[in-house]
C-alpha cells in the first residue's frame, strides 16, 4: 500500500486551550508533540509499546476522575486535555521524587530538568533517624560488553521490552518479584552468560537511567575519564551483513566508546544485533 | 523442540509426575510439540494455547517439592512454551510460591497479622505452631475474620492444602430467619449434593432464563438496579449486555472469587456453602451473554471452597446441567477452576486476567474494558460470587419484586462481613439502607470493653467511621454521601481498647506488600506512606509536614496509579488521621 492510499481520519482535540488536529489512533502524546507541548516521559520511546507504567506523562482529561497516561491513551474526537494544571504538575513532580528517593538517579540526565521545572525534593522523604528504603544492589559485571546497576533502575520494563516483544524475542530477562523488592532479572538471577541472553545490546540503547551500560562507558566513568562533551558521534552503515544497519559510533580520545543506532531508521529502529552493537575492536587492530 | 534457550537444570522424577498430572487434569498433554514457526511469528497471541497453565504448573512443583526449582521451571518453560526467565517472574509474583529451597521440612502454616487476626492475637497463634514444630508464615489476610486469628496450612510432598477451622460446625448468625434471600440454603442444604440444591430450588432460574430468552434475562438484569458487590458497584445489566453486544470472538464469563480484601469473606461462605448457585449463575450469565466458557478464578487460600465447587461443576456436569445444551437452555457453556496463588492484586479485574493467562498478575491500564477486551483479550462478563447469586432471585421473582428490598437506588440485600469486636462475628444479610447501629445490634453489639471507638468500612481499602456514623444507612449512595463505602461488605469492629496506630500501620504495610510495583505512585507511594506511620509510631507524634506529606502522596497515589489499589492505599490512612484516631502517643 502506498501512502496516497492510506485515508487516514482526523480527529480534532482541545490541548491547554488549543485545538489540535491529529491522525485517528495517535495518542495523546503524540498529540502533545504535534502541539509543540513538551512532556515528560520515561517508560515511554518511539521505538517500543508504550506500557504506561512510570506515569511522568500524565494529563487531565475532562470527564476522567483519574489523570491519564498520555503516552497510551488514544485521542478521540473533542476530547478536552490540560497538560499543567496543579494536578498534572503534582503527579509528575511526586513521581519524579518517589523515582529520585529510591534509586541512583544522577546518570538520568533527561530527568534532571524536568525534577527542576517541577520542584521534585526526592530528600524530603524520612528523617536522619529514619532512613528510607532504597534499591541498593551491587553492580553485575558478569562479561566485557555491559553491565547491570540495578540501583539505577526505575523499573520502566523498557529493557524487558526490547529484550522480548518489542524487538529482540529473546525473553532473557523479565521483572521478578513484587513492589518495590521487584527487579528486572533473568531465570533465577543466572548470569547474562547461563542465560538466553544473546547480547545484542538492545536493553542498553533503550536504558534512560544507566542502569544497563556498555562496559566501556561504565570502565571509562569509575576512573573519571566518561566525557561526553568530548565526543563525536559518526554515522556509518555497519559493515557486517546486507541489511543496512545504520551505525552512531561515539568517539572519545580516538576510540569508538559506545554504539547506537537512531531510533527513527527504518532499518533498525535503534535495535541492533551483537555484531553492530559490541563488534568493533577490528577498528582498532584488537 | 522450542525456540527457548533453557539452562542446564532438569526437573526431578517427583516434578515431573506432578507437572504432567496438573496439566493432563487441565485437558492438555504435558509432550513438548515440535514448532514450524518460530516466537517472533505472534508473540504473545500464538503463546496463549498453553501458557494459562502455567499457574497450575507452578502449583504443582510448589506442591510436590515445596519450592519451585530451577529444574522445575524449566520443565515447565519447555512443555508450556514459556520463556524461563518469565516463567520466574510470574513464580516470584505470589506469597504462595518459594524459589528458593525450603529451610524446613512440611508444611507450611501461613499465620494471618492483618487487623481482625491483630487483635484477635495472631503472635499467641503463631507461636502455638512453632510450639508443636511448625514451620510459620506471616502474611496477609486468609478471608476468616470471622473466626480469627487465621490460619491456612500449605501442604507439600504432595499433601493437601487444608484450614483447621474448616473442621468445626459451621454457624451462619441468622440461621432459620425467613428474610434470608442470598444466603436462605446456607446451612439448610447440602453443598455437596445436588439432590438436596435442586429440592431447595436449585436450577429452576436457569430452566426459568432458558425460557425466556437471553435478551429477557439482560432486561431483567438491568431493571433490577443490580450492581457489582466487589466495590465498584458497576450496574451488572450494562455490563452484561456490553459483552452480549461483542460478536465473532470467543466470549468469557469469569467468577472473581480471588476474595482478597482484608476483612472480608462473604464470598468463601458462599462458595464453601451454595456452591451450586455460583454455578447456576454463571450458567446464567453464560446465557444472558452468549459465553461459552466460564472461568472460576479463586483464591489459592480457599481450599474447601475450591473442592466443593470442584464437586459441584462435576455433578452438574453428569447430570448435563454444564456443557453442551446446559440443562437444556439450547446453550453450550461450562466452567474451569484456575487457583490463584496469593496476590491481593489479582482481585483487580485485569490482573486477574494476566494471572489466569499466565502472566504477572499486573493490571491493565483501561480502557479497553473487559467487556470488549477481557480474558484472552476477549469479550468477558466478569462478576463476584455475590453479584452472581443476585441473579437467581431477579430471574425467579422479577425485577419489581428483587427491588422491593432495598432502596431506589440500592436494590435488594448486602452481605456484611462482621469482624473484629463484635458479639457475634460472621456474615448477615441485609437490606441496603438497613442502619450501621441495626447492623451491629444484630450481630450482638460491641464486644472488648463495649465502647466502640472506630468500624473500618470497606476493608483495607475502604474507611474509619466514628461512633456517631450509627445511624448511617448502608446504601451505595448514603455512605458515598458520608465519604465512605460499603465496598466489599466489610464492617470491622474496634472497641476503644484497641490501639488504632497499631492497625493503621499494618495497613499501610498490608499495601506496600501488595503493591504490585508496576506503577511509580504505588510503588514508591505505599512504602513512603508506610515508613512515614512507622517514624510517627515510634515518635509517638506526626508533625505537620509529615501529615502534609501523606496528603501529597496519597493525592499522586490516587490521581496518578494504574489500578484501584493505587487509588485507595491512602484511604484508610487517611480516614484515621481525619478521626483522630492515631493523633495521640500510643504507650510505649
Amino acid at each position: 500500500m502506498t501512502a496516497a492510499t492510506i485515508t487516514e481520519t482526523a480527529v480534532s482535540l482541545r490541548i491547554d486551550g488549543r485545538s489540535v488536529e491529529v491522525a485517528e489512533g495517535s495518542t495523546i502524546h503524540a498529540a502533545c508533540v504535534e502541539a509543540g507541548i513538551d512532556t515528560p516521559t520515561l517508560c515511554w520511546a518511539e521505538n517500543l509499546t508504550p506500557v504506561n507504567v512510570c506515569r511522568v506523562c500524565v494529563v487531565e482529561m475532562e470527564g476522567s476522575r483519574a489523570l491519564v497516561p498520555s503516552c497510551s491513551r488514544p485521542v478521540s474526537d473533542g476530547m478536552v486535555i490540560e497538560t499543567d494544571t496543579p494536578r498534572v504538575r503534582h503527579s509528575r513532580k511526586m513521581v519524579l521524587e518517589f523515582l529520585g528517593s529510591g534509586v541512583d538517579l544522577s546518570q538520568a540526565d533527561d530527568l534532571h530538568r524536568w525534577m527542576e521545572a517541577y520542584g521534585a525534593d526526592p530528600d524530603r522523604y524520612g528523617a536522619d533517624d529514619h532512613p528510607v528504603e532504597r534499591v541498593e544492589e551491587p553492580v553485575k559485571v558478569q562479561d566485557e560488553l555491559y553491565i547491570r546497576d540495578y540501583s539505577k533502575c526505575v523499573l520502566c520494563y523498557k529493557c524487558v521490552e526490547a529484550c522480548g516483544d518489542d524487538a529482540q524475542h529473546t525473553f532473557a530477562i523479565a521483572v521478578a518479584g513484587r513492589g518495590f523488592d521487584a527487579r528486572i532479572s533473568t531465570e533465577f538471577d543466572v548470569t547474562l552468560p547461563d542465560s538466553a541472553c544473546v547480547y545484542c545490546g538492545n536493553c542498553v540503547g533503550v536504558c534512560p537511567t544507566g542502569a544497563l551500560q556498555f562496559k566501556t562507558e561504565y570502565d571509562l566513568r569509575q576512573v573519571g575519564e566518561w566525557r561526553p562533551d568530548d565526543q563525536s558521534v559518526t554515522r556509518t552503515v555497519c559493515s557486517y551483513c546486507g541489511v543496512g544497519c545504520n551505525l552512531d559510533l561515539h568517539v572519545q580520545d580516538e576510540r569508538i566508546v559506545k554504539v547506537t543506532s537512531p531510533s527513527d531508521h527504518s532499518v533498525t529502529s535503534g535495535h541492533l544485533c551483537i555484531k553492530g552493537r559490541f563488534g568493533w575492536q577490528y577498528v582498532h587492530g584488537e | 523442540m522450542t525456540d527457548i534457550y533453557l539452562g542446564a537444570d532438569r526437573a526431578t522424577e517427583p516434578e515431573i509426575a506432578a507437572v504432567d498430572a496438573a496439566l493432563r487434569a487441565g485437558g492438555i498433554d504435558p509432550v513438548v510439540q515440535p514448532e514450524t514457526e518460530r516466537l517472533y511469528t505472534s508473540g504473545r497471541a500464538r503463546r496463549r494455547e498453553r501458557r494459562h497453565f502455567l499457574l497450575p504448573a507452578l502449583h504443582a512443583l510448589q506442591n510436590m517439592s515445596g519450592w519451585i526449582s530451577p529444574g522445575g521451571i524449566n520443565y515447565v518453560a519447555e512443555v508450556l512454551d514459556v520463556p524461563p526467565a518469565e516463567a520466574f517472574g510470574v513464580a516470584t509474583f505470589y506469597d504462595l510460591f518459594r524459589t528458593e529451597a525450603p529451610s524446613h521440612e512440611g508444611d507450611t502454616f501461613y499465620v494471618c497479622v492483618d487487623a481482625a487476626c491483630q487483635i484477635a492475637g495472631y503472635d499467641d497463634l503463631a507461636e502455638s505452631v512453632r510450639a508443636s514444630g511448625g514451620h510459620v508464615h506471616l502474611g496477609p489476610c486468609l478471608g476468616q475474620c470471622e473466626r480469627a486469628p487465621a490460619l491456612f496450612v500449605q501442604g507439600s510432598g504432595g499433601r493437601r492444602d487444608y484450614v483447621p477451622a474448616d473442621e468445626d460446625p459451621f454457624v451462619l448468625p441468622q440461621a432459620g430467619d425467613p428474610s434470608l434471600r442470598l444466603l436462605r440454603r446456607i446451612g439448610t442444604a447440602d453443598p455437596d449434593s445436588l439432590e438436596s440444591y435442586l429440592a431447595h430450588g436449585g436450577y429452576v432460574a436457569l430452566r426459568r432464563a432458558g425460557e425466556m430468552g437471553a435478551e429477557a434475562v439482560l432486561e431483567a438484569v438491568a431493571d433490577s438496579g443490580l450492581s457489582g458487590r466487589g466495590g465498584a458497584a458497576f450496574p451488572t445489566g450494562v455490563k452484561w449486555r456490553a459483552v452480549a453486544a461483542e460478536g465473532g470472538r470467543p466470549k468469557h464469563v469469569v467468577a472473581n472469587c480471588d476474595e482478597s480484601e482484608p476483612g472480608t469473606f462473604k464470598d468463601r461462605i458462599v462458595m464453601e456453602h451454595d456452591p451450586f448457585a455460583v454455578i447456576e449463575a454463571m450458567t446464567i450469565a453464560g446465557l444472558a451473554t452468549g459465553a461459552a466458557n466460564g472461568w472460576i478464578y479463586i483464591r489459592g487460600e480457599y481450599p474447601q471452597a475450591t473442592a466443593r465447587l470442584q464437586g459441584a461443576i462435576e455433578a452438574a456436569r453428569a447430570e448435563g446441567l454444564l456443557g453442551p445444551n446446559s440443562a437444556g437452555t439450547g446453550h453450550d457453556f461450562d466452567i474451569a477452576i484456575w487457583r490463584g496463588a496469593g496476590a491481593y492484586i489479582c482481585g483487580e479485574e485485569t490482573a486477574l486476567f494476566n494471572s489466569l493467562e499466565g502472566f504477572r498478575g499486573e493490571p491493565r491500564n483501561k480502557p479497553p474494558f473487559p467487556t470488549t477486551h477481557g480474558l484472552f483479550g476477549e469479550p468477558t462478563a466478569i462478576n463476584n460470587p455475590e453479584t452472581l447469586l443476585n441473579v437467581g432471585d431477579i430471574i425467579i421473582e422479577g425485577p419489581d419484586a428483587y427491588r422491593q428490598r432495598g432502596t431506589e437506588r440500592s436494590p435488594g440485600t448486602k452481605l456484611l462481613c462482621l469482624s473484629g469486636k463484635v458479639g457475634r462475628p460472621g456474615l448477615y444479610e441485609v437490606p441496603f439502607g438497613t442502619t450501621l447501629g441495626t447492623l451491629l445490634d444484630l450481630a450482638g453489639g460491641v464486644a472488648g470493653n463495649g465502647e466502640l471507638q472506630a468500624v473500618l468500612m470497606g476493608g483495607a481499602a475502604g474507611s474509619f467511621v466514628g461512633p456517631d456514623s450509627l445511624g448511617l444507612p448502608l446504601t451505595l449512595e448514603d455512605t458515598r454521601a458520608a465519604g465512605t463505602t460499603l465496598g466489599s461488605g466489610v464492617v470491622m469492629v474496634f472497641d476503644t481498647s484497641v490501639d488504632m496506630t497499631a492497625v493503621v500501620v499494618r495497613i499501610a504495610e498490608f499495601f506496600r506488600d501488595e503493591s504490585c510495583g508496576q506503577c511509580v505512585p504505588c510503588r514508591v507511594g505505599a512504602v513512603r506512606q508506610h515508613e512515614t506511620l512507622v517514624q510517627m509510631q515510634k515518635r509517638g507524634s506526626l508533625s505537620a509536614d509529615r501529615r502534609a506529606l501523606i496528603d501529597d502522596m496519597a493525592e499522586a497515589m490516587v490521581d496518578a496509579s494504574i489500578c484501584g489499589l493505587g487509588h485507595t492505599a491512602a484511604s484508610a490512612v487517611r480516614s484515621a488521621l481525619n478521626l483522630g484516631l492515631i493523633q495521640e502517643a500510643p504507650a510505649a
